[in-house]
């Protein structure tokens, strides 16, 4: 049984809940309490011992339950006393059968005589057996699959089995085929199985290769059905952020010695420093203004981008956003009061889809907005400096630069091409005090992680 | 050592709990019975007012233990949770006892042995006498055991959770001055969280993690059947089914079962015996706690009364 348990434990990393061996020991001991033979009771137990959130309780409950559906493969001392005891029964009923099959089925392999008995029991711990043995719960990738079906059917012995197939199909063909039916049946079976497995104990894996394929994947040209998943890994990337950037700094935050307040504190004691004072460090929270160019192959990246800046609620005091392609509109209402999907609609159709004019866009946010960029705002402009041949306003950037903090460009189109046809970038990038490229999620998680940390 | 019959064993919980008023789950039960057996404190997450203190109170009420309570808040710290020195006391002790110090020190000649002499006293006000122990050092000195209640954890400061690590792992604590300070009998440690904040790894690591939820409503049937016994059988049905269908709604704060009971006692005593449409509108805001919930639960009451009815007839 403790094998079972181990197995159990795979599995249920493999379905994203973290088991520590200390978590493990736990659950063992727990187990040795309640014992096996409540299902509802250990499925209860080890809810209790090993998952730790809801969300965890969610996906171990639906592992256990498709676990314990499995067949369990019986001890392999049991198994082999069961083949003795059904080899006996086998030989018995074969004596009543070898009038019909012409003396042929004594010769045949120990698999052919359990497939052609259709004893289903003993098939099924049969499979199980050699699953263990081909170390089944190892499997990862979907790729794996037809190399865990071949072992397990080697271990079983196919390779006997054909050989009888093609001895009967000279000497029995009808018992032939009853055989080549169920052998087919077989594999069907096997490779169920395999599937099965696979979701067990590949999930894991599955899901972070794809989340590292989606995490470096550009933006702006993932497809619609990974939309949902971008989303879910932005809101990951969030959590990762804020929970990095928003544990207390007590202690880093205590300064020199101040002087002033000490004495006067003490002057109780003719000032004797009993009680000391301390200056504090000021730590700003980030202040953020950002500005996105939403128009044509840049706006899902702002999507994303925006997304990720506004739920960092916890570690950003104060974000303003605004949104643009042809003019210049504030956007930070929508995007608190809304869900990012009815958010990012009702930009698109404010402001989305134009060709985009920095020049007039600048010019609306000089005009409208500069005075909420204080020396505390770092101003993070995203697009991709293609402003059509029109006027680029660089001068105006140079403005905002000298009055924030940081001014940083994200530009999701790659370094070669800035400066080539109507990109302005390197006339931006003059008065930036940081330019980086920012195609793909991680790139996006980078920037925000490095703009936020300048402030701590 | 397997318990031969743990199914009974979790039973005679379930029975001993409901003694006592708590109608629990199975899945409540078999936490409080295995946080005895391998003598683990239980976490209890959920939302407010599903019955997470109530556990505690029920537990030590079958066992007839001592309840020691903690209520957590921000600013929390050892002094206050763990334990703190009487310096009045030793002030006291000192002033008094300063008279005895010529005394004590008449015989020496010089310094140096008056001072070894002082060294033979030992650390007198750093003894146990002068300790005045708090909620977690209480629950540890407790003779014959008792509950402990970490009232919500979640808010606490991260750094308290750091230090009820020891306490929830070895029951023991670690005073510099006095040594390691372990518990005669392990206390049952109950901590609840509303999950206001995520806790530490650490802390959960060292916990059964039970999650009560909104309860069944056969289960919830049950719970306000032994909490208000005066309500009839029809309107707690009705009722319990129509909290269920209010909980559908996407709330503010969803109604839960403390207030499911609040309802029924209010209806008992305004002698209703079905559940009406114009009386759940007049007592709608002892369910539901915002003006906007409220509102969004009044166009939908005449339906769910209805649906909670015919859901009677036919249940």
């Amino acid at each position: 049984m403790r094998d079972n348990l181990h197995r159990f434990f795979r599995a249920a990393r493999g379905a994203g809940v973290h088991v520590s061996p200390a978590e493990s020991i736990d659950a063992m001991r727990a187990v040795a309490k309640v014992g096996f033979e409540e299902r509802s009771i250990l499925r209860d137990t080890l809810l209790l011992t090993l998952a730790k959130t809801e969300d965890e309780k969610k996906s171990l409950g639906a592992c256990f339950d498709l676990f314990f559906s499995q067949p369990e493969p019986s001890r392999p001392d049991d198994a082999k006393n069961d083949n003795h005891a059904a080899n006996e029964n086998q030989a018995q009923e074969n004596q009543g059968a070898q009038a019909a099959s012409g003396g042929q089925s004594q010769n045949l392999g120990p698999l052919a005589q359990i497939l052609l008995s259709q004893d289903t029991s003993e098939l099924a711990a049969a499979i199980a057996n050699a699953a263990s043995a081909a170390g089944l719960s190892d499997i990862r990738y979907f790729t794996q699959r037809g190399l865990f079906s071949s072992r397990i059917l080697e271990q079983m012995g196919i390779q006997r089995l054909n050989d009888d197939l093609d001895d009967l199909t000279a000497a029995n063909p009808a018992l032939a085929e009853r055989l080549t039916v169920a052998t087919d049946a077989l594999r069907e079976t096997v490779r169920q199985q395999v599937s099965q497995a696979l979701s067990l104990y590949g999930r894991e894996e599955a899901e972070n290769l794809r989340n590292e394929i989606l995490r470096n994947a550009p933006l702006s040209r993932i497809e619609p059905r990974q939309i949902e998943q971008m989303r879910a890994l932005i809101r990951q990337m969030a959590r990762r952020l804020r929970e990095r950037f928003s544990k207390p700094r007590k202690r880093q935050r205590r300064g020199h010695l101040d002087v002033r307040r000490t004495l006067r504190k003490n002057a109780a004691w003719g000032s004797v420093p009993f009680l000391t004072a301390w200056k504090r460090k000021h730590r700003d929270k980030p202040k953020i203004v950002a500005i996105c160019d939403v128009s044509g192959s840049v706006a899902r990246v702002s999507d994303f981008f925006l997304l990720l800046i506004h739920s960092l609620h916890e570690v950003v005091s104060d974000v303003r956003s605004f949104a643009f392609s042809g003019h210049l509109v504030e956007v930070s209402d929508i995007l608190e009061s809304k869900s990012a999907e009815e958010a990012m609609r009702d930009i698109m159709s404010t402001v989305g889809f134009g060709s985009s004019d920095y020049g007039s866009s600048f010019a609306d946010f000089e005009r409208q907005w500069m005075e909420s960029v204080t020396p505390q705002t770092t101003v993070i402009v995203l697009g991709d400096a293609r402003s059509n041949n029109l006027d680029p306003g660089a001068d105006i950037l140079r403005r905002i630069s000298e009055r924030s903090k940081r001014l940083v460009w994200l530009n999701p189109e790659g370094r070669m091409t800035w400066g080539w046809g109507d990109s302005e970038m390197p006339r931006y990038a003059t008065f930036c005090n940081v330019v980086r490229q920012c195609a793909t999620a991680q790139q996006l998680e980078r920037a925000v992680s490095d703009i936020v940390s300048a402030y701590q | 050592m397997p318990d031969p019959r743990p199914l009974a064993a979790i039973e005679a919980v379930e029975s001993g709990l409901a003694s006592q008023g708590y109608i629990a789950s199975r899945q409540i039960a078999t936490a409080v019975y295995l946080s005895e057996q391998i003598a683990k404190p239980i976490l209890v997450e959920g939302p407010a007012g599903v019955g997470k203190t109530e556990l505690a109170k029920a537990i030590a009420g079958w066992r007839g233990l001592k309840m020691i309570r903690m209520q957590c808040y921000e600013g929390l710290d050892e002094a206050k949770a763990l334990y703190e020195w009487k310096y009045a006391k030793q002030l006291l002790y000192t002033q008094i006892l300063k008279d005895k110090l010529g005394e004590v020190l008449g015989g020496a000649q010089t310094l140096h042995d008056a001072l070894n002499q002082l060294h033979d006293f030992g650390d007198v006000f750093f003894s146990k006498e002068f300790v005045e122990p708090r909620p977690l050092l209480q629950a540890l000195e407790q003779p014959k055991g008792c509950v402990l209640l970490i009232d919500e954890i979640d808010k606490s400061d991260a750094e308290f959770e750091s230090l009820l690590l020891e306490i929830l792992s070895d029951f023991q604590v670690s005073i510099p001055e006095l040594g390691t300070i372990a518990a005669t009998v392990p206390p049952t440690v109950i901590l609840t969280s509303n999950s206001e904040r995520n806790l530490g790894d650490a802390l959960k690591r060292r916990c059964l993690h039970l999650h009560i939820g909104f309860p069944e409503q056969k289960l919830e049937e049950r719970i306000v059947e032994s909490r208000v016994p005066g309500i009839s059988q029809t309107l707690r049905k009705q009722l319990v089914g129509f909290i269920h269908s209010i909980r559908t709604l996407d709330l503010k704060k969803q109604p839960s079962v403390s207030e499911t009971i609040d309802w029924a006692r209010v209806l008992v005593l305004l002698q209703a015996s079905e559940l009406g449409h114009e009386m759940v509108k007049d007592t709608l805001n002892v369910l539901l706690k915002y003006e906007s919930d409220v509102e969004a639960a009044l166009p939908h009451v005449t339906t769910f009364v209805a649906n909670a009815n015919r859901q009677n007839v036919f249940g």
